[in-house]
């Protein structure tokens, strides 16, 4: 039975843990540790670092669109030959800003800063495990992101400065290093960079998915996940499934940079010759890139979405509302991330028979998010709502989520996408249903497991006002951009005094860059709290939220192995908040159905008989004393 | 000095921050206050949920209204009536969705906030609800997808037989035109035959080339269908003709097209706006490098006649670039001559030294 068979693995892994307890040395457990929550936190500190750089990568670039007549003089010490000598920004290097801001965001924050944040640090601990399935190929993941990160840094320190031809780097443009500088070597690091980062990801990627199968604690059936691990397991399979493809993209384009192949390029006369190759398709390489760069959405937003699910049931108290349709529309969203990619293509010159394909599958997509959505509201309805900083931040994730998610039902539909397109609605869209709604589960989940990563409590007032702050800020940022876009104002656009259609709301761009500078000023408050409370905040209790999942019944610090005795078992759902009849207003996970009679729902009262049959029940007598 | 001041002050409104910050840490302890407590700070974020709500839906209204004007585009084509009328149709659905959601959502925050001694509704599931928000929404996007493919067929469909075919090549960081001249047929091109002159790439093999000529402003005329054929030469760029709703991405390697009818001339357009100096534009849409911002193209649109007339008055390519007779084929030159209208001794003249050293000092 598979009962029986569960146990003999937990067995196993008991072992492990006797034989794995070893005091290490400063390189072994804090730079080459396999320890996923020494992992979880090296991803984290990257991430923050790479986030806090993109950010600022975003208020240079707002300065000149905000401000076009401002002298950005005062720069040029840490700009030097990219400040042009009027004090302005140098337009390639504007460029360069918006695409290195976009590769930043989507791969090294909200990939790798907030996948490899929580799918290490929570799987093990929610599914009961005592680390990764393969501890160094955990850090081989980590150490490939750093060295990948290293280099996609280093090109900002060479001449021709870093990739500039969008964060999609569409060939010929991104091909061609005659078309413009950032096309030169800093193009070639870039491809590096993703390689690595991609082999990262792989790595990381299959640790999670073997992980989840088959190493969970007796009891814990697929049933009995979180909502956070189910939304760890989609998003590993969709990264394991769609970044290979990105990864046979950024070949072909080295081929076609390095060794004279045309996969992407065609017909071309640039620089005053007429280029040899033929029969390439621009057009292929944009088909290969979104079948990553769609599906890529959802490696950012799945893990956001469980970190709410369980914040917000967590905090008001509620069993999540519809766990089995949350799973479904999960899997549903995960698997349609796939056929979607054409939509962001509608205007490129694939044909329009295909367009009318992408954009029905592109909307059947919005109804899955529809009912997550419902279902987070549901969720609190008449519960008892605790404003902590995770859960306003969850909170502030939905709203996003909502106001983003639907402007894609514009975006989505071919007709109307075709003034849209390539627009500042189009910029509007994705940073708040992607960016922003990602950024803030990722600041939710550090808030939340804050106190199991340091054994301290962040301070909840300084979370406050970072959070309000940094809510309005974004609204402010991104919801005027709608209008923006609307009036048709054009993407990556430099300046936009050459066209009259595009002369106006110099009054908005300037609101849109001031409410940028005060929203990432607002993020000092929160690395402050941050490092702060890693020494001087309160010490945590064991689980200061009064939470269900496991990984609140491991030590205030726990070691390697993660549980000083037996790995607990599992015997509940994740989500019994408030059950009628309960004393507390939660049973965690490892209460067993025996002890809880007074809750007891009928059909629960009959897996007391199974609890027994196979001894756990002894177990736990033995943990309570 | 400026610097080390804004340097200094800076610190010292830190250090401030921080001394009010550790202070209040401090009280909080002397009070022996628990943080995890629910403390009144709860009450203050559900009612500033309400705040935002309020705020942030009355500015959405206000500025949608007071500002209408200055963020919609007066559309002057056929099928852009058409999508912006999609457009707010989508917007009406979508924004009804979105205020009620919003404030069922804050005002449950509000509602719901944590009272001592209350315990939440335990809820786990509804299968009815569920379906319900799943069935109402697929039914709203069918419709809207229905509406949104008949239009998006309609627009993309062949266009007719007598569409003015209209050329637009773009290039980093220019756009030009090429007409097809009295015989309506645009002539075949090569990207090998492109050079400094010959920036078309024409093959004048092939005798429709022979009357194409070039604008570096767009022509249209008003309410004959035009067909756009858009080609790049060197990197991708896009045809972005915000008042009449055209964006087409121009590939390298790939020619693409756009149908439209433009519904206003120049002139009209600038008595309706009540602007004497409005013209229309084309903008580039997809990245293409350092001048990206600056790659625009004026848009005149005409009447019908007027059109006509102006396209009579132009003169073709070759007949402004007389040295590329030698290019045309000796059996063709005739008619190449003709057709381009070049009179027989300049055709002489630049004929003459075929193969030799009459071509083009100037």
């Amino acid at each position: 039975m598979a009962t029986t068979h569960i146990h003999t693995h937990t067995d196993v892994h008991h072992d492990d843990h006797e034989h794995e307890h070893h005091e290490g040395n400063f390189w072994t457990n804090y730079i080459f540790s396999q320890d996923h929550k020494v992992i979880a936190k090296q991803f984290l500190i990257t991430g923050i670092f790479w986030a806090l750089f993109g950010g600022t990568l975003s208020v240079i670039f707002r300065l000149q669109l905000g401000f076009p007549e401002m002298s950005l003089e005062w720069m040029r010490p840490l700009l030097g030959g990219w400040i042009t000598p009027e004090g302005k920004i140098d337009p390639e290097f504007y460029l360069a800003l918006v695409t290195m801001h976009g590769t930043i965001m989507v791969f090294f924050v909200l990939t790798a800063g907030l996948s490899g944040t929580f799918s290490n640090f929570l799987i093990p601990l929610q599914i009961g495990a005592r680390d990764m399935a393969s501890g160094f190929m955990n850090m081989l993941s980590y150490w490939f992101f750093f060295l990948s990160s290293v280099i996609m840094l280093s090109s900002f320190f060479i001449e021709t400065g870093p990739a500039s031809g969008g964060w999609t780097v569409y060939p010929p443009l991104s091909a061609l290093p005659q078309a413009m500088h950032g096309s030169g070597l800093g193009m070639t690091l870039w491809l590096v960079a993703m390689a690595l980062f991609i082999v990262s990801t792989l790595l990381g990627g299959i640790n999670y998915i073997t992980t989840i199968i088959n190493m969970r604690t007796r009891g814990m059936s697929f049933t009995r996940m979180p909502l956070t691990i189910w939304a760890f397991f989609f998003t590993a399979i969709i990264g394991l499934l769609s970044f290979p493809v990105l990864f046979a993209a950024a070949l072909l384009l080295i081929f076609d940079r390095s060794f004279g192949t045309s996969f992407f390029l065609s017909d071309i006369y640039i620089g005053g010759e007429a280029l040899a190759n033929v029969g390439g398709s621009p057009i292929l390489f944009q088909h290969l890139f979104w079948f990553l760069g769609h599906p890529e959405v959802y490696i950012v937003l799945l893990p956001a979405l469980g970190i709410t699910s369980e914040i917000i049931a967590t905090n008001s108290r509620k069993p999540i509302f519809g766990y089995k349709a949350m799973i479904g529309s999960m899997l549903f969203i995960a698997i349609l991330s796939f056929i979607v990619w054409a939509h962001h293509m509608f205007v490129t010159g694939m044909n329009p028979f295909l367009g009318s394909i992408f954009m029905l599958l592109t909307l059947i997509i919005a109804v899955p998010s529809a009912v997550k959505i419902f279902n987070y509201v549901t969720t609190l309805w008449k519960g008892n709502i605790r404003f902590t900083s995770g859960m306003l931040f969850s909170i502030g994730l939905v709203s996003f989520f909502l106001t983003g998610g639907i402007t894609g039902i514009f975006l989505g539909n071919s007709a109307i996408d075709i003034q849209l397109h390539d627009t500042y609605f189009v910029v509007a869209h994705f940073h708040l249903v992607m960016g922003s709604a990602s950024f803030f589960g990722m600041l939710a989940g550090i808030y939340h497991w804050y106190p199991k990563m340091f054994g301290r409590m962040m301070n909840e007032k300084l979370g406050y006002v970072h959070f309000w702050i940094t809510f309005v800020g974004v609204y402010m940022v991104f919801f005027p951009m709608h209008y923006i876009g609307i009036a048709g104002f054009p993407r990556r656009y430099y300046s936009f005094t050459n066209f009259e259609f595009a002369s106006g709301f110099t009054d908005l761009n300037a609101l849109v860059s001031i409410a940028a500078i005060l929203t990432l000023s607002a993020q000092f408050i929160f690395l402050f709290n941050f490092f702060y409370s890693m020494f001087r905040g309160r010490p945590a209790p064991a689980n200061p939220w009064n939470s269900t999942t496991l990984e609140w019944t491991t030590p205030r610090n726990p070691g390697h192995g993660n549980w000083p005795g037996e790995i607990p078992a599992v015997y509940r759902w994740p989500y019994d908040y408030s059950k009628p009849g309960a004393k507390e207003d939660f049973i965690p996970q490892t209460v067993p159905y025996s002890e809880t009679p007074e809750s007891n729902l009928p059909h629960e009262n009959e897996l007391i008989k199974l609890e027994s049959s196979n001894g756990n029940a002894i177990v736990v007598e033995g943990d309570k004393h | 000095m400026t610097t080390l001041i804004v340097v200094l002050g800076v610190v010292l409104v830190l250090m401030i921050l921080y001394l009010i910050f550790r202070i209040s840490t401090l009280v909080s302890v002397a009070k022996s206050k628990k943080e995890t407590d629910v403390d009144s700070s709860n009450s203050t974020n559900a009612l500033l949920f309400i705040v935002f709500m309020i705020l942030g839906l009355g500015g959405f209204f206000w500025y949608s209204f007071a500002h209408f004007d200055s963020y919609t585009l007066p559309v002057a084509s056929e099928h852009g009536a058409l999508t912006d009328k999609l457009f707010w149709i989508t917007m009406a659905v979508t924004v009804v969705a979105f205020v009620i959601i919003s404030i069922i959502k804050f005002v449950f925050l509000y509602q719901y906030q944590y009272k001592e001694g209350r315990k939440a509704k335990f809820y786990p599931d509804n299968h009815y609800l569920e379906l319900a928000w799943t069935i109402i929404p697929a039914i709203v996007l069918a419709l809207l997808i229905f509406t949104g493919l008949r239009a998006w067929n309609d627009i993309t469909a062949p266009a007719s037989e007598d569409a003015e075919v209209i050329e637009v090549i773009a290039q980093q960081f220019a756009w030009t035109a090429r007409y097809p001249g009295k015989d309506n047929v645009l002539g075949d091109y090569h990207y090998q035959k492109i050079d400094a002159i010959n920036e078309f790439g024409l093959d004048l093999t092939d005798n429709k080339t022979f009357d194409d000529f070039k604008s570096l402003e767009l022509h249209l005329p008003k309410g004959k269908e035009v067909l756009l054929k858009i080609r790049a030469k060197d990197v991708l760029h896009s045809v972005f003709l915000p008042h009449f709703r055209v964006k087409m991405d121009a590939v390298p390697g790939m020619p693409t097209q756009f149908k439209f009818i433009v519904t206003k001339t120049t002139e009209e357009m600038r008595e309706e706006t009540g602007n004497p100096e409005f013209n229309y534009e084309l903008a580039c849409t997809e990245i293409c490098g350092q001048g990206h911002f600056s790659m625009k193209m004026n848009v005149i649109v005409h009447t019908e006649e007027d059109f006509a007339k102006w396209k009579a008055e132009q003169e073709s390519w070759l007949s402004q670039n007389p040295d590329y007779l030698k290019n045309v084929p000796a059996g063709l030159r005739e008619s190449a001559m003709i057709k381009a209208g070049i009179s027989a001794e300049t055709g002489m003249k630049f004929t003459q030294g075929d193969f030799g050293t009459a071509v083009g000092s100037n």
